[in-house]
């Protein structure tokens, strides 16, 4: 293990590498572009063995790597943004083929207007692509991310593509001290791609196929259940990590003062930290104040939301995106865990961040203090000019 | 060179049960081309007439290795098996694409041109039915001028296609690839001996294929072949290829006047009106550079 201080970016660079993918496709956009620049890097000079494919699109990112996991071995890309969008097409294709491609998304606004800073509009708006979705919190869980991403994506129960979410500049573009693993401890925890889903020059296979109505509903059911196969694949994987690595991970969630908590911040990204921060400080002034952080958005993290906020009194979901004429995905997502759970919480939605906005101390302090009437409304943060 | 022949071909079939439709031309260049290049084939076909007459589950009817790719994705997913293959260590096999003519000179153009930028060592190629057959016969950019689609139909003002044929070959020869041609099922003598050619080639190639849509083009079943064999002898599709930087024609008009008989028997063409039929006379000539009777 070495220490190194290096961006978001940069740090899951540094997980790629380790993961030894044989192919990476890739094409630039902001704020995403380090992560390729530096695997292009270690490609030239020799510390990353992989054939590293200057794609024209993201379109062609996404089909090459579907074409490159077809063919049976390891392979990762990463976009942002309207890369993203662009290349949606693919993103089903590639989960229903069952090809465990990993890719990083440096989350970023979606035009118009334009805009290169983060939100979280890109991904949330393809959370039903068949892609398992992760939300990193810091680069050294981003790093730690990019190695176990493959773990289990690749598990024969899952079989599913991973997304891991980097908030575009707060944490693609923050430094920060990183512990990196040594290649011998990563081989022995990520072994080679293994699938009988390949190409097969002996025993020949049609893939990417038709399937009528007939069919069809039984390759769909198969795709959601491999996804949901992650939710029982995450902690064992989670636990060997913590063996290997000594970084204790906390499965689909991760609570944060909340045994006792009845303010509740719900949210994702790297703003949980800053939530976190604030309940610190508010507990110094006896508010039962906590947050719960959602890891996976795919699949989602049902049974722990419900169990997580069971005594709360009243709940702030805090989002980087909107659903344009409902609310935020990730409110209405939480929402609906809770229909029938049992909590009597009150639930308010507190959109914010969108195109990069900052997110201050004081603004989550005030969502705190506002959960003290029970609010229920859709809000935004920041909604004049200033 | 000597290539491939009816005596030689194999009798073996790698693309066999589908349901193309009868007398389809497209279907034809495919298991030709297949039988060219044996079982290592790696076919990646987009969303279009092949994959959907050929890949319905449990329905599977190709011998070797195939998968669909997206419509406009075909030259990029080639890429990914090519490089997915190679770093497998494996070396014999031929990464081999199928797309239409929607599916390579519009909706695929791009991916096409980064392919043959990367110089990936594929075989593209693109069997020409001259319009999206699949959806019923809607206009592409390589629909010859005067054809009637069902969006470009032949009505009291606009008369059918307004547009001519896009040039795809020298497109494709502008990026400077090792091997382009173009071919017809009429000539299949000369499609094969193109194929094996590109299959002994380092880097990408391009085989651009006429392949008449009897369903499309409003002909009889069993008039493919002829048609394809009368486009080329009448001078409308040329048999040419590009290599070492240069073009060099396979072979001359041997039909000049033959070309009213072609549209003619075409219900896509039954609309023309002299004048028309002399336009498509005087684009011929201008494209060979000569005037012929």
């Amino acid at each position: 293990m070495t220490k190194a201080f290096v961006s978001g970016n940069e740090a899951f660079a540094q997980g790629i590498r380790l993961a030894r993918p044989a192919v990476v496709s890739a094409y630039p956009i902001t704020p995403q572009t380090v992560v390729v620049e530096r695997l292009s890097e270690m490609v030239a000079d020799g510390e990353l063995d992989s054939n590293f494919i200057h794609v024209e699109s993201e379109h062609s990112a996404m089909s090459c790597a579907i074409g490159a996991s077809a063919a049976g071995v390891r392979v990762f890309t990463a976009t942002s943004s309207q890369g993203l969008l662009y290349m949606a097409e693919c993103l089903p294709y590639a989960a229903g083929g069952r090809f465990p491609i990993v890719m990083m998304n440096a989350d970023r606004s979606v035009a118009l207007p334009w805009n290169i800073y983060g939100d979280q509009s890109d991904s949330l708006s393809q959370i039903s692509s068949g892609w398992i979705q992760f939300y990193a919190m810091n680069a050294q869980e981003a790093l730690d991310m990019a190695i176990m991403s493959y773990r289990i994506a690749e598990d024969h129960r899952v079989s599913t593509p991973f997304m891991v979410n980097l908030d575009g500049f707060n944490l693609t573009h923050t430094y920060e001290n990183v512990d990196v693993p040594d290649q011998e401890q990563v081989d022995s925890f990520l072994p080679p791609y293994s699938t009988t889903n390949k190409i097969d020059l002996e025993k020949p296979v049609n893939m990417g196929f038709t399937a009528g109505p007939a069919y069809n509903v039984l390759f769909k059911m198969s795709e959601h259940m491999g996804m949901l196969n992650a939710r029982d694949v995450v902690p064992p994987v989670e636990d060997e990590f913590m063996r290997i690595f000594g970084r204790r991970y906390s499965g689909m969630v991760e609570g944060h003062l909340l045994e006792d908590a009845e303010l509740v911040i719900v949210t994702l990204g790297c703003v949980s930290g800053l939530c976190m921060d604030v309940a610190d400080r508010l507990r110094e002034d006896g508010v039962k104040a906590g947050v719960l952080r959602i890891r996976y958005m795919r699949p989602f993290p049902d049974r722990e939301v419900q169990s997580a906020l069971l005594n709360a009194k009243a709940v702030c979901v805090l989002e980087k995106d909107v659903s344009f004429g409902n609310a935020g995905v990730v409110f209405s997502e939480i929402k609906s865990a809770l229909y029938g759970s049992g909590c009597s919480c009150a639930i308010c939605n507190r959109i914010a961040g969108l195109g990069g906005r900052d997110i201050s101390f004081d603004d989550i302090l005030a969502i705190f203090e506002e959960l003290e009437n029970r609010p229920t409304d859709v809000g935004f943060i920041g909604g004049s000019a200033s | 060179m000597s290539g491939p022949n009816a005596r030689t071909i194999t009798g073996d079939e790698y693309f066999y049960g589908h349901k193309a439709c009868a007398g389809c031309g497209g279907a034809l260049a495919v298991r030709i081309a297949l039988k060219v290049l044996g079982k290592n084939a790696v076919a990646v076909l987009p969303a279009g007439c092949m994959s959907a007459v050929g890949f319905n589950f449990p329905n599977l009817c190709f011998a070797n290795n195939a998968i669909i790719s997206t419509f406009a994705g075909t030259a990029s997913m080639m890429t990914g098996i090519e490089a997915g293959l190679k770093a497998r260590g494996l070396s014999d096999y031929t990464v081999v694409g199928f797309a239409g003519d929607g599916g390579t000179a519009d909706i695929g153009l791009q991916a096409l041109s980064g392919c043959i930028d990367r110089n990936d060592d594929v075989i593209y190629i693109c069997y020409d039915n001259e319009a999206y057959m699949n959806t019923g016969t809607q206009k592409s950019s390589l629909t010859p001028f005067g054809a009637s689609t069902t969006t470009t139909p032949a009505g009291s003002v606009v008369r059918g296609n307004i547009r001519e044929k896009k040039n795809l070959l020298e497109i494709v020869a502008a990026h400077g690839i090792p091997y382009a041609a173009t071919a017809s099922i009429g000539y299949l003598d000369d499609y094969m001996m193109k194929v094996k050619k590109a299959s002994l080639i380092k880097g990408t190639k391009f085989i651009h294929v006429l392949a008449p849509c009897p369903t499309g083009w409003g002909a009889q079943t069993d008039m493919t072949v002829e048609l394809a064999k009368k486009a080329v002898d009448t001078g409308l599709w040329r048999l040419a290829e590009y290599e070492n930087g240069e073009f060099r024609l396979n072979r001359d008009i041997t039909d000049p006047d033959g070309i009213r008989g072609y549209l003619r028997s075409q219900k896509r063409f039954a609309h023309l009106t002299d004048e028309d039929i002399s336009h498509i006379v005087e684009s011929r000539d201008a494209r060979w550079g000569r005037s012929l009777p």
